[in-house]
């Protein structure tokens, strides 16, 4: 929601808007020749059609109705071949509209599918660092609006440009009849076609106006029902309305302004037409009078005027369509064109027996870069350098906000570091394969995510060589059989979108088993079972640090605050503000390390010395600018 | 400081698909809109006096060309009439197109006031659904409610509804005028048309349906392509890009399937009423020369015909397009108004409430039970009381109840059976305004807007400056956390509050909170992604600061426990145990004491 149509389109003259507008139509074309053509000849054959049907029209008129009227006969051979034209030309209009559109609704939604296919490819292919650098309502909309408002104009644009076929050949038609008449067409469409573009302009940049508060709208609406809880527990329903009525009134005033301009040009393009039917009476009239025309040609001419004014518009639709299609075409090529990519290599690790891998940084640096050019980047991660030997478990510690969650990142290769090497098995994950990293290290992330899929599904995430009897061992593991087996449908339960019929400790679970299914050799857990009963996690632990064999199956990286959980660890990796200060054995960091002390017996210190309550307790009042009466 | 992880937590803005309608009608939706929007009914005498002028210029032309050609063309030529004619059409063709334009413009600024309240007032609503209601509801379909929904009724009365309108009186006038000329004709006209209009209506169904299926299968896609961008983290951790492309494409080639089967069905139906126009063009013909031999009609009166003719197909055929987006419209509709129908069942009391009395705030249960609709009972018959002033918290597992007590207390939900009374004033008779002021809670998701650290926390009292938010953060030991910030204060938070760890997220929750100086402050596991040091930092001037104010904690470490004047314990829907820590560790087989034996394990 951060690009709008609105900005993308004010800052570029209409002129150029056309130029790129017609070159995305091109586009468009060179993608989809065939059915391009399949529906510009059918909107021509339409065309054609319109402009023989007011000929016949005008022929049944002066060749059939006027003598039969004025001899008071009816000559049937005639009638049969009036009423057999005009019925065949509406058979072959109707082939004409049915190519037409069906092939303009085939090539636009064939489009659309392409492109979104493209675009979230890429979506796949960008590293994370680029999904970090863009909204998830851009993201989301690049895939769907704006892909559609890109391709937008297809729809009538077959139409369009077999009506400016048929509009040539209604001046030739016009010509070949009478130049005088000519002369009034040659007035009247121009200027219907100028009306169109004039429309078209004016209402752009309305358009793209009501188009982006229309985006910001939505984008409060979103925001403020996202956080709905917040709102309620703090009463703030009244300014949220009014900062969501703000900008609906912003868009309500765009949408009549809109609306003011379509009160000027719809009911003048449908007089236009008329008036020049009008002209037809008179300077028909005039060169009847000179025998220069026939009454049937008079009354052709009059009819194409009439016939002709509905299918102009199609001209207007589409050029009213370009600077939204451009606007969306500029939103999803800036996706196409994305750089930076996070290849991966052609190096495989040696898995014929499993064992478990060591993982090592060294002088790793990580910073996120600014989201405003000016602004001064983040460093997250400065010179970390620590090794999980091979069937080791290493316990991460550190304040919130300390880069714990970055360097488990960085561990399975979801981010490249700015400078250093994170080696797996003493090589550098960038030169793994995509499978042999996958294969290799698992994360379990802070927060679980679950795909709107079945408990299978979620768990083996179609991964070879993982079967039911893996996941039941999987979830056993993680000590989610038990709830899964409850489930109506057991593995074949839907969890829903995000997993919301799961609890919070059930996905974190889940979310466990699905990194244990596929055994790794090198698990990461980023604080990942927070919501798990200390004992499970124990057990779990436990589990991977002896195989069956005795062995240690899985070298074991782990963020952790629960002392239970770190006691647990060969090593601890001390952390402070994205720095490694201490490393070494627990009991070694709490005589050594005043910080790690603090923070890992914060909760003895508590208990032990109460007498600090007290001084907080004078100072914190005095000192509060705000809390002015404890007692009320 | 931004969190690979924390992407998952992005919920994803999706748009969804729809249930099946309910069976209402297109009529009994539009008389309850029109009802609710009483705005759309002003001046529309006037406008669809002006819509009715604006109909005549269309049947203008047909009958100046009779009336030429009849009068100044078969007659002997006669320049003079056809000046006459050409000039009074023109004429009322002027007025007409201005006829047109005043009623656009009255169109236009009515309907989209109208329906600019209707997007506030359901906005305002959903904020006043309880939070069940709000969870029930995916967050996407919530926000389609007040965007898209209202977006596809305007779109619908302006170009759709005002199309249907002037074609419908377009088809009035036409239909008039040609009986006016010739009843024979105007039959000849309508028998072509009739069977078209019977098949047209088959395949309106139909595609009604079809055009169901499109939606759902949009729902589906933008689901597809929200776990794609929300999942990305995880799926580049298990390399599955393969499945996952997998499944977009599955997704985006269901909603192009479903999309072509619409244009068909659609394409169908327009050629149904070319075939018909066709037909009557035809017909017309050979009946109206018949007629014409006869003396019955006149040369100008059959041309008219024609041109009438074509006037009628245009109508019909927009008309077809047209009722198709209708369906859309008043579907749209339907759920905008099914929103707003749904009576919040948390009300706020408003004029009748009453305010909570002055000063710290005493807390009782009267045999208080909650289930969740069609659950099993959360909480059983739970009675209790907590005195002003008191520190509380409450623990117990994980699905034990202890966070439906914070909810009932915040009055987020109601209970199912009992009552839940603040300094003896029941709950459901506090007006909102007194409530919320006074009473706050710390979700342990505590959502940030997109805006600075600053902006968060002024939230609930924007009249705060930044020196005193400055002071909150020093006066909750935060001062040296919010220093390193890059720009402190100013720092922006980003979308959903993503720039920040889990953790800090929670601290600006609790800064927000604390500012808001309530009398009950509720927390529920608010620190649960905080440093250990952090939280019990935290703690200790939580309970400096809260002493004077009633501050129940939904612990989710023990450490809060140990500190508070009391502690709850809940196991299974009941309280089991209650009094301060020391006293419970005292039995070590009950249900606080094994609780504890396990924090303790985990601690040291």
């Amino acid at each position: 929601m951060r690009l709008t149509a609105g900005e993308s389109v004010a800052s570029r003259t209409s002129r150029d808007v056309l130029v790129r507008g017609l070159a995305v139509l091109g586009r468009a074309i060179r993608e989809e020749p065939r059915i391009f053509a399949v529906a510009v000849s059918s909107s021509v054959l339409f065309g054609a059609m319109t402009v023989a049907s007011a000929f016949v029209v005008g022929a049944v008129v002066g060749d059939v109705v006027v003598p039969a009227i004025e001899r008071g006969a009816v000559g049937v051979g005639g009638l049969a071949l009036a009423a057999v034209a005009l019925f065949g030309i509406s058979v072959l209009r109707v082939a004409g509209i049915f190519g037409r559109r069906l092939g303009a609704g085939y090539m636009q939604y064939r489009l659309q599918a392409a492109y979104r296919r493209r675009v979230t490819r890429r979506y796949l292919e960008l590293p994370l660092a680029w999904h970090h650098r863009n909204a998830t309502g851009t993201l989301l909309s690049n895939a769907n609006s704006d892909v559609e408002a890109a391709w937008y104009p297809i729809a009538p644009l077959p139409f369009a440009v077999g009506t400016l076929v048929m509009l040539v050949g209604a001046v030739a038609s016009l010509f070949v009849t009478d130049w005088a008449l000519a002369l009034v067409g040659l007035a009247v469409f121009p200027a219907l076609f100028a009306l169109n573009v004039a429309y078209s302009r004016r209402m752009a940049p309305r358009q793209a106006r009501a188009q982006r508060l229309r985006a910001e709208v939505s984008g409060i609406a979103h925001e403020s029902f996202d956080g709905a809880l917040v709102v309620k527990t703090m009463g703030r329903e009244a300014q949220e309305t009014d900062r969501f009525a703000a900008r609906a009134g912003e868009l309500r005033d765009s949408l009549v302004a809109v609306g003011r301009l379509r009160g000027v040009f719809d009911p003048l393009l449908e007089t236009l037409p008329s008036l020049g039917t009008l002209a037809v009476l008179v300077v028909g009239t005039i060169r009847l009078r000179q025998g220069a025309i026939t009454v049937a040609e008079l009354i052709s001419v009059a009819f194409l005027f009439t016939v002709l004014a509905f299918p102009v518009r199609a001209i207007g639709w589409v050029l009213a369509e370009l600077p939204r299609s451009v606007a969306g075409w500029d939103r999803v090529s800036r996706v196409l064109d994305a750089t930076g990519r996070m290849p991966y290599g052609d190096t495989t690790l040696d898995v014929s027996e499993p064992r478990p891998a060591s993982l090592t940084f060294t002088g790793v640096r990580f910073g996120y870069e600014p989201a405003e050019a000016h602004l001064p980047g983040t460093e997250v991660l400065g010179e970390v350098s620590f090794t999980v030997p091979a069937g080791k478990t290493v316990a991460l510690v550190g304040p919130t906000g300390s880069g714990k969650s970055t360097i488990a990142a960085l561990a399975v290769r979801l981010v490249d570091p700015l400078a250093g090497t994170v080696c797996l098995d003493s090589v550098d994950v960038r030169r793994l394969t995509a499978a042999s990293l996958t294969g290799t290290a698992a994360l379990v992330a802070q927060v679980p995510f679950v795909f709107d899929d079945t408990v299978r599904a979620n768990v083996a995430l179609d991964r070879a060589g993982i079967g039911d009897d893996d996941v039941w061992a999987a979830l056993r593991l993680a000590e989610a059989d038990g709830f899964v087996a409850a489930l109506p449908d057991g593995l074949d339960t839907m969890v829903g979108e995000r997993g919301t019929s799961l609890s919070g400790g059930q996905r974190q679970r889940l979310t466990l088993a699905r990194a244990l299914a596929g055994r790794p050799r090198l698990l990461v857990l980023d604080d990942a079972t927070s919501a798990v009963d200390p004992r499970v996690e124990a057990a779990i632990l436990a589990g991977l640090r002896s195989s069956a064999a005795g062995a240690p199956a899985a070298s074991i990286l782990v963020v952790a605050y629960r002392r239970a959980t770190i006691a647990l660890a060969d090593e601890v990796v001390y952390l402070e503000q994205g720095r490694v200060l201490a490393r070494g054995r627990h009991t070694e960091l709490l005589a050594t390390v005043p910080g790690y002390a603090d923070l890992v017996t914060a909760y003895e210190q508590a208990e032990v010395d109460p007498a600090k309550d007290e001084t907080y307790d004078e100072v914190a009042p005095v000192t509060s600018g705000l809390k002015i009466e404890v007692d009320r | 400081m931004t969190t690979t992880t924390d992407t998952a937590r992005k919920t994803a803005t999706v748009e969804t698909a729809e249930a099946p309608e309910p069976p209402e009608t297109t009529w009994q939706t539009m008389r309850r809109g029109l009802a609710l929007s009483p705005e759309l009914r002003v001046g529309l005498a006037g406008t669809l006096g002006l819509a009715l002028v604006y109909m005549v210029g269309r049947a203008a032309v047909p009958v100046a060309v009779q009336q030429g050609i009849d009068n100044g063309i078969v007659d002997g030529l006669d320049l003079g009439v056809i000046w006459t004619v050409v000039a009074v059409t023109a004429a009322v063709l002027v007025v007409t197109t201005l006829c047109g334009y005043l009623m656009m413009r009255r169109l236009f600024t009515v309907s989209e006031t109208a329906l600019a309240n209707v997007r506030i007032r359901a906005f305002r609503h959903v904020h006043d659904l309880s939070m069940l209601h709000q969870q029930s509801e995916r967050r996407g379909s919530l926000v389609s409610r007040v965007t898209s929904d209202v977006d596809q009724i305007t779109q619908f009365l302006q170009w759709g509804g005002v199309i249907l309108v002037i074609n419908l009186g377009q088809l009035a006038v036409t239909t008039l005028v040609m009986f006016a000329y010739s009843w024979q004709l105007t039959l000849v006209v309508f028998a072509a048309f009739l069977p078209a209009v019977f098949v047209i209506r088959r395949l309106q169904r139909r595609l009604a349906g079809a055009y169901g299926v499109v939606r759902q299968r949009t729902g589906a896609l933008l689901g597809a392509i929200g776990e794609s961008v929300v999942g990305a983290p995880v799926i580049r951790a298990y390399g599955i890009s393969g499945r996952t492309a997998r499944r977009l494409d599955e997704a985006i080639d269901g909603q192009r399937r479903a999309q072509q089967r619409a244009i068909r069905i659609s394409v169908m139906g327009s050629s149904v009423g070319e075939l018909a126009a066709g037909l009557a063009l035809a017909g017309v013909v050979v009946l109206g020369v018949t007629l014409g031999a006869d003396r019955t009609l006149s040369i100008g009166e059959v041309t008219a015909f024609l041109f009438l003719v074509t006037l009628f197909i245009q109508p019909v055929q927009i008309a077809t397009e047209v009722l198709n987006e209708a369906q859309n419209a008043i579907a749209g509709w339907r759920r905008v108004l099914d929103v707003l129908d749904v009576e919040p069942d948390v009300a706020d009391p408003g004029e009748q409430g009453r305010e909570l009395p002055a000063g710290p705030l005493d807390i009782r249960f009267a045999g208080v039970r909650f289930a969740y609709p069609g659950g099993p009972p959360v909480l059983h018959d739970v009675s209790l009381e907590i005195p002003a002033k008191s520190r509380v918290a409450v623990v117990g597992e994980t699905g034990s109840g202890k966070t439906t007590f914070a909810k009932l207390l915040t009055r987020l939900m109601d209970p199912t059976a009992g009552q839940v009374l603040l300094s003896g004033v029941p709950l459901e008779r506090v007006r909102f305004a007194s409530l919320r002021s006074r009473v706050v809670m710390v979700p342990q998701d505590g959502f940030l807007f997109d805006a600075t650290v600053a902006e968060n926390v002024r939230f609930a009292r924007p009249e705060l400056t930044d020196e005193q938010l400055a002071a909150a953060f020093t006066e909750l030991g935060l001062a040296d956390w919010l220093d390193a910030l890059p720009s402190g204060l100013h720092t922006c938070v980003g979308e959903r509050g993503e720039a920040l760890s889990v953790g800090e997220r929670q601290l600006v929750a609790l800064a927000r909170a604390y500012v808001a100086d309530p009398d009950l402050l509720v927390l529920d596991e608010a620190t649960s992604a905080v440093d250990p040091a952090t939280e019990v930092r935290l703690q200790r001037t939580l309970d400096a600061v809260t002493r004077g104010r009633t501050t129940l904690a939904i612990a989710h470490r023990l450490s809060t426990a140990q500190a508070a004047d009391e502690v709850i314990v809940v196991d299974r829907g009941r309280i089991v145990q209650r009094g301060p820590h020391d006293e419970l560790v005292r039995d070590p087989e009950s249900v606080y004491g094994l609780l504890y034996a396990s924090w303790l394990e985990q601690t040291r």
